[in-house]
């Protein structure tokens, strides 16, 4: 027997005993986590089939679970439980009773149109349904965002260079006010290419470009503090609800 | 060239290309070790996490406040010590709460809240009276802009298929308006920024947030005129932490969540910088010395 294929064996064999330990004193379900979260870390070292089986294993139960939570949360209640209440009296009683909703019909086509989208020849039929989604959001998402968005933050922008207060002037307010107002209009500025950026224009572009790497380079750190919060919260898992290390 | 350059030049050449996994090592220690050694750090609270407390420690007894659980498993080391800390100060502010998702995955978290926070530690309180669990909706910002107009249409019954009605708190609820103020726990679609353009303008509803710290630099432009207060990543969640014992000396003995996380952090942060600085300052080495050894570049 070769030293690596001896290694594995006790490498096995040792992963063996702390799964069966651990399901003997912690139950089932958080050694199978905790195991699912070491074949994903073992990503790290090398790619490997352990990772494989845990990522399709994510990415099934994750379709299904939202199957399952849009089918039972939202369409039970919200379409057939409308569209004819009897239906649902067997599931949600609080339903049996409600009058039915004869309009409900129309989502109801609608999702049928969708689904559609499964047959070669009939596929076509499909895009009435997705036209309807598309025009609909569309036409929400331009208002609000034209309003939330555009409207709104400018005129948050709107803000006085020389700020004063009940107790006079206030420097700290001013300058935080002054790096707003420099920084977005440097920022459009160089966002700006009807002109040549030279002169004092030039010194806006180049100024806008230090404030955009000041913002990638902040958004990168809240970048990185979330990833290591996520690490923090899967060694808590692994060193404190698995292994019960942790005081 | 002598032994020692060549010495020197073999060292910055093996740390120029080392080994990712070295680096994972050190990252790996850097988590660990805080945890295991039960270490915490306390953040000052900013203005914008102020504002937010205050906010909510301004609110009248009874005052109701929605709840959004807009957030999955993969998220939650981040976003579940701010759900926790909000719920904590509600319920010493007599808040009646409100609790649903517009992510199918926060429907369980909601549940799992339910089970650590409010059974756990307030046992008195009491289901319908003082909160309701309401559940997952689908329709993403249509089903925000449908509360707006009608709660009750959305939400005929609640996660456990209870009829709306029959809920004693939820007798006077007819759309989002009738919320004193609605936090949004998540970072990414639908979250905090749809509940601000469908809910809270629209509505002129305060909106409080809570995001994961990779969304949370897109999220305060809306501070302070669209969003009453902004909790951003562990940071933010440790600063509401320490807020709420400044506030509510009972909690001071309590392990919080957010606290915790901060050494790790700051520790593995201090790591990530070393290697940053260190991999620049190798590679301006290796540049100046390639240029020195070029030809017509000798000196």
């Amino acid at each position: 027997m070769t030293t690596k294929r001896l290694t594995g064996h006790i490498v096995l064999g040792v992963v063996l005993l702390v799964c069966t330990l651990s399901i003997v004193v912690k139950g089932l379900l958080v050694t199978v986590g905790a195991l699912l979260t070491l074949f994903i870390f073992s990503f790290l070292y090398k790619d490997n089939p352990y990772y494989k089986f845990a990522e399709h294993l994510f990415v099934g139960v994750s379709a299904a679970y939202w199957m399952c939570m849009g089918f039972w949360g939202t369409m039970v209640p919200n379409l057939f439980g409308k569209l004819y209440p009897p239906m649902v009296g067997s599931v949600i009683p609080a339903l049996k009773d409600n009058p039915p909703e004869p309009f409900m019909v129309i989502p109801l086509f609608l999702g049928v149109l969708l689904l559609l989208r499964l047959s070669s020849k009939a596929g076509w039929i499909s895009r009435w349904a997705l036209a309807f989604i598309v025009g609909t959001t569309a036409g929400l998402n331009l208002v609000r965002y034209l309003r939330s968005d555009f409207i709104a933050q400018i005129s948050s922008t709107m803000i006085p260079l020389y700020a004063s207060g009940a107790a006079g002037f206030n420097l700290g307010e001013t300058i935080s006010n002054s790096v707003i107002f420099l920084g977005v209009m440097s920022g459009l500025i160089y966002f700006f290419f009807s002109k040549e950026h030279k002169g004092v224009f030039g010194t806006g572009a180049r100024t806008g470009i230090i404030v955009l790497m000041v913002t990638f380079g902040a958004s990168f750190g809240y970048t990185v503090m979330a990833r290591i919060s996520l690490l923090v919260g899967r060694m808590q898992f692994l060193f404190d609800d698995w292994l019960g290390l942790i005081r | 060239m002598s032994n020692g350059q060549t010495t020197s030049r073999y060292t910055i050449e093996r740390l120029q290309s080392i080994d990712r996994r070295i680096i994972f090592v050190f990252i790996a220690a850097a988590v660990i070790i805080p945890l295991l050694l039960g270490a915490s750090l306390k953040e000052e609270t900013t203005p914008i996490v102020r504002a937010l407390f205050d906010y909510v420690d301004h609110l009248p007894e009874g005052s109701r406040v929605l709840l959004s659980f807009d957030y999955g498993p993969t998220t939650a080391p981040e976003i579940q010590p701010m759900v926790d800390a909000v719920l904590r100060q509600c319920i010493e502010r007599k808040c009646k709460l409100y609790m649903m998702a517009v992510w199918a995955t926060g429907h369980n978290l909601v549940g799992q809240t339910i089970e650590e926070i409010l059974k756990s530690e307030y046992p008195q309180l009491q289901y319908g009276q003082d909160y309701v669990n309401l559940g997952y909706k689908a329709g993403s910002q249509g089903l925000i802009r449908l509360l707006v107009v009608d709660f009750k249409r959305m939400y005929s019954t609640d996660a456990a298929g209870t009829a709306i009605d029959s809920i004693p708190m939820m007798q006077n609820i007819g759309n989002l308006k009738n919320f004193d103020l609605i936090f949004s726990f998540g970072g990414g679609f639908p979250g905090i920024k749809e509940w601000i353009l469908y809910a809270g303008d629209p509505g002129h509803i305060p909106i409080g947030g809570g995001c994961t710290a990779v969304s949370a630099p897109l999220l305060y432009p809306y501070y302070p005129s669209q969003l009453v207060g902004l909790m951003g990543g562990a940071k933010g969640a440790a600063e509401y932490e320490n807020a709420l014992i400044q506030a509510y000396p009972k909690f001071s003995n309590m392990p919080m969540a957010g606290m915790s996380l901060m050494m790790s952090q700051t520790v593995s942060h201090i790591v990530i910088m070393f290697f940053v600085v260190l991999g620049n300052v190798l590679y301006f080495i290796g540049r100046n010395r390639n240029a020195s050894t070029k030809p017509g570049g000798e000196k």
